[in-house]
C-alpha cells in the first residue's frame, strides 16, 4: 500500500527551547564532573532527576546534593533499532541503576560487552559531556584496581 | 449513577491503510456502529475521540473536530482524549460517563490513528518521546520497545522468564489474528521465527513487537431507559471501570517486573463490578509487547507474580484453557492503532459476550458473561480496566 496516492505535507522544522532556570545547578555540576540531585529542606525527600519542587511536601525549599557514583544495574536493554534523532549513534545499552541513597538512575551504560551485563552488577555513575557538547552522565565500569 | 449499555459497536480493517485518510478510516467504524445500534447521528449527543498521532504521525491537528464532521457528528459534544495507548480506553470512560451521570442518553467513544503517514523510524522517535522526553529520552534515546525491553530483562532475571516463554505469546496471538479478518497480521508463526527474528531492542526481537498500524473503532453507549426505548436485542452492560497512572520516569519505579499501575487499575475494576478474576471468561490485555501480555496475566490477576510465562506454557490463556486472552490477535497481530486499541478491546469483547464473533472457532466459551479490557497507556504511565457483562 506504500504506492498509494498520497499529498506531501508542507515541511515544519521543531526545536523547543526547554527551561532549566530551576535545575540550572544540575546541568553546571554535570560540566564540572558531579551528578546532583535535589533534597527538600523540610521532609528530607531525596530527588533524582533533580525536582525544584517538592511533590511529596509541596514545598519549595530544596538544596542540592551530590550523589554517590556506585549504582547497583536493576534492569536493562541494548538499543538496536534507533529513533530518527539518534540514528548517526551505534546500538546503544540504556540502564536503570540504584545507588545506596536510595534514587535510581536511568542512563546509558558504558564500555562493556551485551554479554557481560547482568541484572545486579555493580558500576559507576559519571558526569560528562557528550562530543556535540551536551551534559549528560553514564554508567561506566569501575577501573580496575 | 445510572446503569450504561453498549448498544452498537464497530472496527474498521487494521493494518496499513494508506487508502484512506484519518476521517475517512473514522467512518469506516462509526457506520457500522450506528447501524448495528439502529441509530442515526443525530441521536448521539456527545463523543470523545481517542487519537494520539495528532500533528505527529498523522498531519491533521484537531482530529475530534475532522472526523466528527466527516461522520455527521457536527453539532455534538466534542473532546480528544489522550492517555497514550489508552486513550480509547481514556474515550470510552468519557463517553460512559456523560450517560451514566446523566447528561447524555447516547454518546459515543471512538478511537482513530493513521501511524503510517511518516516514515517508521519518525514514528519510533514520537513514541520514544511518550514518556518523560527530558530526562529519559533527550540524552538516552529510549524507544517504546526499549522501555518494555527494560521489563522483559527484570522479568527474565527474577522470574527465569525466558525469550522462548516470550515467543510463546507472539504464536499464540498470531494464530488467533490468522483466524480473524480485521487483524493487520493474519498469518501463523513459529516459536524459532520469533526468536530468529532481527533484534528491535535486547531481549525484544521483531515478533515481540506490535506492528503500527492504521484503525478505527466506535462504541455506542446508551442509558437503560434508552437501550430499552430503541429495543436493542443483546445490550452489554459496562459493570466496572477502574484506573490508574504510574510515575513519568521509570527510574521512579519500585521494579520492572510489572506495572503498579495495572494491578491497582484491575483491583478498582472488579470492586466496582463486583467480580472476580477466575470469573472473567475472556479477556483483552495490553500485549503491545509479548512480555506485556505475561505481566498482564500477573498484574491483572489471572494468575500469581511471576507465573505468568507458566500459564502461556500449559496454554491457559488460549480458548479451552482456564482464562483465553487476546483471542482477536492482540495488540501483537491484530495490530495497535495507538489511540484506537482500547475501543478495539470493547468491540471485541461485545462481540465475543454478545455471540457473534465473525469466525466461530474465535468464540471463546461463556459461563458468567463476563469480559475484561486491559489497556495500558505508555509503559505504565496510565492503566485502564473495563469490565462488562451480558
Amino acid at each position: 500500500m506504500a504506492s498509494m496516492p498520497s499529498l506531501k505535507s508542507r515541511e515544519i522544522k521543531i526545536v523547543h527551547n526547554m527551561p532549566i532556570s530551576k535545575t540550572l545547578p544540575f546541568w553546571e555540576g554535570l560540566k564540572q564532573g558531579k551528578v546532583l540531585a535535589t533534597k527538600c529542606k523540610k521532609c528530607e525527600t531525596l530527588y533524582f532527576p533533580p525536582s525544584a519542587d517538592c511533590p511529596n511536601c509541596l514545598s519549595s525549599d530544596m538544596e542540592w546534593i551530590e550523589l554517590s557514583d556506585e549504582a547497583e544495574i536493576e534492569t536493562f536493554t541494548h538499543v538496536v533499532i534507533r529513533p530518527t534523532s539518534f540514528q548517526q549513534y551505534k546500538p546503544y545499552t540504556v540502564a536503570i541503576g540504584r545507588l545506596k541513597e536510595g534514587v535510581k538512575v536511568l542512563a546509558w551504560l558504558t564500555g562493556f560487552k551485551l554479554s557481560q551485563i547482568k541484572v545486579g552488577m555493580k558500576v559507576k555513575l559519571t558526569a560528562k559531556i557528550t562530543p556535540e557538547g551536551n551534559p549528560t552522565y553514564a554508567f561506566t565500569p569501575f577501573e580496575e584496581k | 449513577m445510572r446503569k450504561v449499555a453498549i448498544i452498537g459497536v464497530g472496527n474498521s480493517k487494521f493494518g496499513n491503510r494508506n487508502d484512506v485518510n484519518l476521517t475517512e478510516l473514522a467512518f469506516e467504524a462509526v457506520k457500522p456502529a450506528l447501524e448495528d445500534a439502529g441509530i442515526v447521528a443525530k441521536d448521539v449527543e456527545f463523543m470523545a475521540l481517542g487519537s494520539v498521532g495528532a500533528g505527529a504521525w498523522y498531519a491533521e491537528l484537531l482530529p475530534a473536530v475532522v472526523a466528527a464532521e466527516y461522520c455527521g457528528l457536527t453539532g455534538i459534544g466534542l473532546v480528544r482524549c489522550e492517555a497514550a495507548c489508552a486513550s480509547g480506553s481514556a474515550a470510552f470512560l468519557s463517553a460512559y460517563s456523560v450517560v451514566a451521570s446523566g447528561p447524555a442518553e447516547i454518546a459515543m467513544a471512538l478511537g482513530v490513528e493513521k501511524m503510517r503517514e511518516v516514515d517508521t523510524s519518525t514514528a519510533m522517535e514520537w513514541i520514544g518521546r511518550a514518556g518523560y522526553y527530558i530526562w529519559e529520552f533527550h540524552n538516552f534515546g529510549l524507544t517504546f520497545p526499549a522501555y518494555y525491553a527494560l521489563y522483559a530483562s527484570a522479568h527474565m532475571a527474577k522470574y527465569d522468564t525466558t525469550e522462548e516463554d516470550l515467543a510463546l505469546v507472539a504464536v499464540k496471538n498470531h494464530k488467533y489474528g490468522a483466524m480473524n479478518p480485521l487483524a493487520h497480521f493474519q498469518k501463523k508463526i513459529t516459536v524459532d521465527e520469533v526468536l530468529s527474528s532481527m533484534v528491535i531492542s535486547y531481549p525484544l526481537k521483531l515478533y515481540d513487537c506490535c506492528p503500527m498500524t492504521d484503525g478505527s473503532a466506535a462504541i455506542i453507549l446508551a442509558s437503560e431507559e434508552k437501550t430499552k426505548e430503541l429495543g436493542i436485542d443483546t445490550p452489554i452492560w459496562v459493570t466496572g471501570i477502574g484506573y490508574s497512572s504510574g510515575t513519568a520516569n521509570l527510574s521512579r519505579r519500585k521494579n520492572y517486573v510489572g506495572l503498579e499501575t495495572s494491578v491497582l487499575a484491575s483491583k478498582r475494576a472488579f470492586k466496582a463490578a463486583h467480580v472476580t478474576p477466575d470469573q472473567v471468561d475472556v479477556a483483552e490485555v495490553h500485549d503491545c509487547f509479548t512480555i506485556a501480555e505475561i505481566m498482564a496475566y500477573e498484574d491483572v490477576g489471572f494468575c500469581k507474580k511471576g507465573e505468568g510465562a507458566k500459564l502461556i506454557r500449559e496454554g491457559q490463556t488460549e480458548i479451552g484453557g482456564k482464562i483465553p486472552v487476546n483471542i482477536d490477535g492482540g495488540l501483537k497481530a491484530k495490530g495497535h492503532p495507538i489511540g484506537t486499541t482500547g475501543c478495539s478491546m470493547i468491540y471485541e469483547l461485545t462481540k465475543q459476550l454478545r455471540e457473534e464473533t465473525i469466525q466461530k472457532s474465535r468464540q471463546a466459551p461463556l459461563k458468567n458473561y463476563i469480559g475484561l479490557a486491559h489497556n495500558v497507556g505508555g509503559t505504565g504511565h496510565y492503566c485502564y480496566v473495563t469490565i462488562l457483562r451480558r
